[in-house]
């Protein structure tokens, strides 16, 4: 099935997509058919930054059990980081 | 009949009279062919989707699929454009209604058109190919597993699509249903609901749903890929068209 379910938010940041690294602005979460990953549904992230053009992205296609690892470890560790450095790290602070 | 064929990249007049691009595929004789509009899945204009509108040329029809992600991503690869589309909120439904008419107009301008157009389209375009027979006049529609025909879509889905079972007194043509009978979206429930809907307006149809299979079957490139139900698709989709875009 296509679930159609699409979450987007705007964020800051970079990545490196096929053309290098550049500024990311927006990204999509979606669990949906993949293009690569040899499953029916993965859990998929593009980082994104509409401005550069559709090939400015970031892919990822992830099955679900190892999507949920991911984002239980990316609060991990950004829980176990300084507080300071964290404040300090905020695109406002800059 | 030769089996000769030309498939290249075209383009043609879109919704608002944008020019989008088109991949057409013809068979390369003197005959008078019916068309085909092939309208791509979600993951976009893609190689599998390229080589499903090089069938129904291979099969005598003249098929066109238009890339309905030109205006998003131009030249951009197609997942990068389906991505895209994605982040847009997807293809309104206004807008896929002028691309497939402008798709119908360019095969019924080829020399080799007996002048009757069908549309098919897969998963999305499913839903998409009923919304252009409700919207167009056509001579044939398939509907290979199009979600949201019937249903009403996830709450808070930032996606433009919606359920369009009310637009069913507009059909202009007879309608093939292909579906999986483990599919969710369309789940059986909402097939037979839709089938109420065309039963009820008089419409001419005929829907298969195979057993074993789910969404996406006729995918070969995917795990979802039943070859039974796949063949058993094709062959009903031959039947189809040979009765209804015959000259």
């Amino acid at each position: 099935m296509c679930t159609y379910q699409t979450e987007m938010l705007e964020l800051s940041g970079s990545g490196k997509g096929a053309d290098g690294w550049f500024p990311v602005t927006k990204a999509t979460v979606y669990f949906d058919h993949p293009v690569h990953a040899p499953a029916e549904h993965t859990l998929n992230v593009d980082l994104l930054n509409p401005g550069r053009g559709a090939a400015a992205r970031v892919a990822m296609e992830l099955d679900p059990a190892a999507a949920r690892r991911l984002a239980t470890t990316i609060l991990a560790v950004l829980d176990s980081a300084p507080a300071a450095v964290l404040a300090a790290s905020q695109p406002s602070a800059q | 009949m030769s089996d000769a064929m030309r498939a290249e990249t075209v383009h043609v007049r879109g919704h608002g009279g944008d020019e989008i691009e088109a991949y057409l595929a013809q068979p390369l004789d003197d005959a008078r062919h019916g068309g085909v509009v092939v309208i791509h899945h979600m993951p976009g204009y893609d190689e599998a989707t390229k080589e499903i509108t090089r069938k129904f040329a291979a099969h005598g029809y003249l098929a066109i699929c238009p890339n309905l992600y030109s205006r998003e991503a131009p030249g951009a690869s197609p997942d990068d454009a389906a991505a895209a589309a994605r982040a847009n909120g997807g293809v309104p439904d206004d807008r896929l209604v002028g691309d497939v008419a402008g798709a119908v107009a360019a095969l019924k301008e080829l020399p080799g058109s007996n002048g009757k157009v069908a549309t098919i389209g897969y998963c999305s375009g499913g839903r998409q190919s009923f919304l252009a027979a409700c919207s167009l006049p056509l001579d044939a529609a398939v509907d290979c597993y199009g979600a949201f025909v019937v249903g009403t879509p996830p709450e808070g889905m930032p996606l433009k699509v919606g359920p369009i079972v009310h637009l069913t007194k507009d059909l202009s043509c007879p309608l093939l249903g292909l579906f999986g009978a483990e599919d969710k979206f369309p789940s059986p429930e909402q097939v037979a609901e839709l089938e109420v809907a065309l039963r009820d307006n008089g419409k001419s149809f005929e829907f298969h749903t195979y057993e074993g299979a789910g969404h996406a079957f006729f995918a070969p490139d995917r795990p979802s890929y039943r070859p039974e139900a796949a063949n058993e698709g094709w062959a009903r989709i031959w039947d189809f068209f040979g009765r209804y875009l015959a000259s």
